[in-house]
C-alpha cells in the first residue's frame, strides 16, 4: 500500500452545525406604525444598518448588541431635524413593499437604489437590511441554514428566517419573528461573506488583547475556548468567547476601518477614565495602523500588522458579549488540552488545515471558496501558529504575552 | 483494460505547503491534503498521460512498491478526488 495514496479528506465544518436553530424566544411586535427605527451595529469595521418598523425589535437589537451599537441611528432621525431631535421618520413606502414582494416571491426583482431612504449619515459602505417581522411560528421548524449565490445575490434561509442580500448595492431583506437568534445568524452569515471579499473571516475561536496584541485560541467545541477565556487575567481584554473577526491589516482596511477608527475613538473618549489601560493602548495602536501609508523599509510588525482581530457580539458559552476593540494578531493557538501547559510547534500544512476547519465557510460559491482559501494560507504564512496544550487553570496566561 | 486519464480540475484551490498539497474543491469545499506521494500523482495529472504510465515512471520509480499495486491504489486515490470535483478522470485524453 503506498503511504497515501489515499490522500487524507477532511471536510470542513458545514454551516448548519454552525446556525442551529436555538429555542426561539420573541417579543412581542407591537402596532406596525408608521415609523421605522434604524439601529447601526458596527462589527469589525463594517457597519450594518437594521431598519425596522418595530420600537421593541430595536430596542431587542440594541440590547443584545450593547457596544456594538452606534448611537447616531436610534430611532431614525428626520431629515434636517438635527441631532437633538428623535422624530421617526416616514416610511419610504414604495421601497418597503418593493422589498417585500421581493422577499415574497424569491426571484429576482430589481432592487431600490442605495441611499434612497433618509437616514443618509451613516458610512458609504455601511450594508442596510430591511427587516419585516413576521408573527411567531409562521416559519417552518428547519434547523439547517443554508446560502447560496441566486442572480448576484446572497439566499440565506434557514426555518425561522428568510434573507436575500446584494453584495454589490450593500443591502438586504430578512423575514422573520422578533427574536434575536435569527437576526444573529444573518449577520453572523452576512459578515462571513462580505469579510470573504475583503480578505478576511470569521473563525471558531476565542480571541484576547493582551498588551495591545491579540491572540487567538482555535478549537472544536470542548477544546478549551471557553475555559481559556475564564481563565484570563485581568489585563486581559476579552474579544469573544467564540467566534473570532479577523481582517487583513494594512492593505485590506481601507475607508472602512478608517471610518470605524473614528467611531471607535470616539467611545474612547466618552467612555474616559472608565477605559482599561491596555485597551487605550490599543487604540492608539490601531489609530496609527490605519492612519498612516505603510512605509517602504522595515517596521515592527506590531504597527503594521498583516491581521487584525475584532471583538465580536458573538458569544459561547461565556455568554459575554466581546469588548469592540482590535489589535493586531499576535499568534494563533491551536487549543488542546493535556496535563500541563505547553506550546508546540506545527507545520504550516497542519496550521492551514486546523485553521480552514475552523473557519465558517460557505461552500456554494467558488469565487468566495478560493479568497477565503488564499487568506488563510497569507494567514499561517504571516502570523505564528502553534498548538497550546493546557490544564484548566490560570498559570496557561503565563504563556500568552 | 483501457488507459485512464487524468488531470486537474479548474474548480479547485491549491497550495503546495513543503512536501504536502493541499487542495480545496471550491464545489463543495471538501480540504484535501496530499502527502509526496500524491503530490507527485497530482504535478503529473496533465490530462494526456495515461495514470498506468504516471504510476510506473513517477511513482514505482521512487517508492518501492509493485506496479499492480501501485495502480490499484493511484486508481482508487484518483477517484475519489473525482468523486469531490478535484479531478477529472476519463478513458479518453482531456483536450
Amino acid at each position: 500500500m503506498l503511504p497515501i495514496i489515499s490522500g487524507r479528506c477532511v471536510s470542513l465544518k458545514p454551516l448548519s452545525d454552525w446556525m442551529r436553530t436555538p429555542r426561539l424566544s420573541c417579543v412581542r411586535v407591537g402596532n406596525m406604525a408608521a415609523t421605522t427605527y434604524d439601529v447601526a451595529i458596527e462589527i469589525g469595521g463594517m457597519t450594518v444598518v437594521v431598519r425596522t418598523d418595530s420600537s421593541e425589535f430595536a430596542r431587542l437589537l440594541r440590547d443584545r448588541y450593547g457596544p456594538f451599537v452606534l448611537d447616531a441611528g436610534w430611532p431614525a432621525e428626520a431629515p434636517g431635524a438635527g441631532g437633538a431631535t428623535r422624530e421617526p421618520q416616514a416610511v419610504d413606502r414604495l421601497e418597503k413593499s418593493e422589498a417585500l414582494n421581493h422577499l415574497a416571491h424569491g426571484e429576482s426583482r430589481p432592487l431600490g437604489e442605495p441611499g434612497t431612504t433618509s437616514n443618509r449619515e451613516y458610512p458609504v459602505s455601511s450594508f442596510r437590511l430591511h427587516v419585516e417581522l413576521l408573527p411567531p411560528g409562521i416559519m417552518s421548524d428547519a434547523e439547517d441554514a443554508r446560502v447560496r449565490l441566486q442572480n448576484g445575490r446572497w439566499v440565506m434561509e434557514r426555518g425561522d428566517f428568510r434573507a436575500e442580500c446584494d453584495p454589490e448595492r450593500r443591502r438586504g431583506w430578512v423575514r422573520q419573528s422578533a427574536n434575536p437568534y435569527s437576526i444573529d445568524a444573518v449577520m453572523r452569515m452576512l459578515h462571513s461573506l462580505l469579510l470573504a471579499r475583503d480578505g478576511g473571516f470569521l473563525v471558531h475561536a476565542a480571541s484576547a488583547i493582551r498588551n495591545g496584541r491579540a491572540f487567538l485560541f482555535a478549537g472544536v467545541s470542548g477544546a478549551g475556548k471557553t475555559t481559556i477565556s475564564r481563565l484570563a487575567p485581568p489585563d486581559v481584554v476579552l474579544l469573544t468567547d467564540e467566534i473570532s473577526y479577523v481582517r487583513r491589516g494594512v492593505q485590506g482596511t481601507g475607508n472602512r476601518a478608517q471610518g470605524t477608527g473614528n467611531s471607535a475613538q470616539g467611545r474612547g473618549e466618552a467612555e474616559g477614565g472608565n477605559t482599561l489601560g491596555a485597551q487605550n493602548n490599543t487604540q492608539q495602536r490601531t489609530d496609527r495602523i490605519e492612519n498612516v501609508a505603510p512605509p517602504i523599509f522595515p517596521v515592527p510588525y506590531s504597527l503594521f500588522p498583516a491581521f487584525v482581530a475584532f471583538g465580536t457580539p458573538f458569544a459561547g458559552e461565556l455568554a459575554r458579549i466581546g469588548e469592540n476593540l482590535r489589535a493586531p494578531i499576535a499568534a494563533l493557538y491551536l487549543l488542546g488540552q493535556g496535563p500541563g501547559n505547553t506550546i508546540q510547534d506545527v507545520s504550516q500544512a497542519e496550521a492551514v488545515r486546523a485553521l480552514l476547519q475552523n473557519i465558517l465557510f460557505f461552500a456554494h460559491d467558488q469565487e468566495l471558496v478560493r479568497l477565503v482559501f488564499e487568506s488563510a494560507h497569507d494567514f499561517v504564512r504571516q502570523v505564528p501558529v502553534r498548538r497550546l496544550v493546557f490544564m484548566p487553570d490560570g498559570r496557561v496566561w503565563n504563556l500568552i504575552r | 483494460m483501457s488507459p485512464l486519464y487524468i488531470a486537474r480540475s479548474t474548480e479547485i484551490a491549491a497550495r503546495q505547503l513543503g512536501d504536502e498539497m493541499v487542495v480545496m474543491s471550491a464545489r463543495d469545499s471538501t480540504l484535501f491534503s496530499l502527502n509526496n506521494v500524491g503530490l507527485v500523482i497530482w504535478q503529473a495529472a496533465d490530462g494526456r498521460t495515461p495514470l498506468e504510465e504516471i504510476v510506473k515512471e513517477k511513482v514505482c520509480a521512487e517508492f518501492e512498491i509493485t506496479p499492480e499495486e501501485a495502480l490499484k491504489d493511484a486508481e482508487s486515490f484518483v477517484r475519489e478526488l473525482a468523486g469531490h470535483g478535484i479531478m477529472k478522470v476519463s478513458d479518453k485524453p482531456f483536450e
